[in-house]
């Protein structure tokens, strides 16, 4: 099993993110409500830095009872970040690019061991 | 700089470099071997606002430099002189690039925007590209249209004295004042063989129609010249039929390519490539998708109606995929059939021209061609560079011009801070 050591997990507060590498990947990996992520930093749609723009809630439209539209507000539950290049949204709990979901980033395993995090790469 | 976030979070960003944020970019372009063939870039752009107190030197109204002075003075742009385009781009600031560039440091010399431009060029291997401005897309929406005409006159000399001048690698189709035909005229004769100047380019987002007599000797002028025309699309979200849609995306999905359409009809329809038989013309920014379907229209149409376009000598179809068109932003979610469709309909292997758009939030890297299965290698350059090399009369680049491989010392450049 090969393993990047992202830093001691400390280090990495919550909402906070890193970029590490493995040879010519680049690995983003997200801290988010007390646990880690690691998608490749890679966008499914052009190739851009997809790990390394803006988190951002999810926005919902709000509508009234009678199905009418009251306002936008961001979603308290679903998180996602933006690659920095076109807008494109990754889920970041699960990778999937939520304009359609069956298109996912390379995520791989985060495991914590003696303080220190560590992506498995393979 | 802080970028405010969802739920009152904010982001801290230290620093920006255009080498670092297309590190990706630069990697496509070594590994599909960009340097082994030119690459053309038909649309690009820059922020000409940041340097508006240079341009406004050129402005020879000194009450018109006066007033726009004024009203842009401590960053004042609450209400202002210039018309600037309703729409925000930056996505809430999920496409960052424009707010951040500020960040990125360039040297002295050479200026500023020939530096960031070539900075950019060299990570996607573009090896020339042709240079619009940004916010003066907008200009042929100024109700003064003796302000369009200035500042334009302004805007360009500024242009070709002191960026086309300092970097053979940016050209430019030269903006037209459109809205002033005699203007346009003017500016035609006076700016045709000019260092760096390629054609000319008419912003789409206006009301004035393309056959009107008043330019059939600007077109006549252009033709004899030998230069191209491009037209540009763009939106107005405040257009009557576009002040029906509540989101960005609607407007500009539409915008794009609804002003475009109309002034395709009326250039074919009236004829006016049987009129201007040796005159070049590119459609700039409208995507791919539309092609089909006003080919489509106006044969079916035509068919029908042949005595309302009596000038016409065949399809207006036929006239349609004699012009030219660039890429972006190209429909890329669609099944691979119905992109190869288009490119067949269009004659893309000889009529399309790359372009990326860059820097704005929907520009596309070369990639978006090169990685297109259904297109043979040659097929490939002729589109990313060779069919430009063409349409411009251009000698191609003894060399790559592109310093792909510079860009490698980049990646080395401190990461952009990201943490919140």
């Amino acid at each position: 099993m090969s393993e990047v050591r992202v830093g001691p997990a400390s280090s990495i507060a919550d909402g906070e993110r890193r970029i590490v590498f493995h040879g010519d990947v680049e690995i983003g990996v997200f801290r988010w409500d007390g646990k880690f992520y690691a998608y490749e930093n890679l966008c499914v749609h052009q190739g851009g830095p997809a790990c390394e723009g803006l988190i951002m809630h999810r926005v919902e439209d709000v509508l009234a009872a009678d199905r009418t539209f009251v306002r936008q507000t961001f979603s308290e539950a679903e998180i996602h970040f933006v690659c920095p290049w076109h807008g494109y949204e990754y889920d970041l709990k699960t990778g999937e690019c939520v304009g359609d979901r069956r298109l996912k980033l390379r995520s791989y395993k985060v495991i914590e061991r003696g303080g220190d995090v560590y992506v498995v790469t393979g | 700089m802080e970028l405010p976030l969802s739920n009152q979070r904010r982001m801290p960003v230290e620093e920006f470099d255009t080498r670092i944020v297309l590190k990706n970019a630069a990697r496509q372009a070594r590994a599909r071997g960009y340097q082994n063939f030119p690459i053309i870039d038909v649309d690009s752009h820059h922020f000409e606002y940041e340097h508006l107190p240079e341009i406004l030197k050129f402005v020879e109204d000194p009450v018109l430099r006066q007033l726009i002075e004024a009203s842009t003075i401590a960053g004042y742009r609450g209400v202002g002189a210039i018309p600037a385009g309703l729409g925000y781009q930056d996505y809430g600031g999920r496409v960052m690039r424009e707010p951040l560039r500020r960040l990125e440091k360039t040297d002295a010399r050479p200026h500023r925007d020939v530096t960031l431009t070539r900075r950019w060029m060299d990570c996607l291997g573009v090896d020339i590209a042709i240079l619009f401005p940004t916010p003066m897309l907008h200009l042929g929406m100024h109700p003064q249209v003796e302000v369009e005409a200035a500042l334009a006159y302004a805007y360009n000399r500024w242009l070709v004295e002191k960026i086309l001048a300092d970097e053979p690698r940016i050209r430019t189709m030269l903006y037209l004042p459109f809205n002033d035909p005699a203007a346009t005229y003017r500016f035609v004769k006076e700016f045709s063989g000019k260092k760096g100047v390629v054609g000319f380019m008419v912003t789409s987002n206006r009301y004035k129609p393309v056959h009107h007599n008043d330019y059939m000797k600007s077109y006549a002028l252009m033709q004899e010249a030998g230069m191209p025309l491009a037209f540009h699309g763009a939106y107005n979200w405040s257009d009557q039929s576009l002040i029906l849609v509540n989101r960005f995306i609607s407007a500009h999905a539409l915008g794009f390519v609804w002003h475009n359409l109309v002034h395709l009809t009326n250039w074919v329809i009236n004829g006016i490539p049987e009129r201007f038989p040796k005159l070049k013309v590119v459609w700039i920014e409208s995507g791919l998708a539309w092609l089909p379907f006003i080919m489509q229209r106006l044969d079916n149409e035509y068919m029908m109606r042949t005595a309302d376009a009596p000038e016409l000598k065949k399809l207006p179809s036929q006239y349609i995929t004699d012009m030219f068109y660039t890429n972006q932003p190209m429909e890329k979610t669609g099944d691979m059939d119905l992109i190869k469709t288009t490119f067949r309909v269009t004659k893309a292997e000889t009529q399309l021209l790359y372009s990326s758009d860059y820097p704005h939030w929907d520009f596309d890297l070369p990639s978006v061609i090169y990685d297109l299965p259904f297109l043979s290698e040659a097929q490939k350059r002729n589109i990313l560079g060779g069919n430009a090399l063409k349409f411009f009369g251009m000698e191609p680049p003894k060399k790559k011009l592109a310093q792909i491989d510079g860009v490698a010392a980049a990646e080395g450049f401190p990461r952009m801070q990201a943490a919140e």
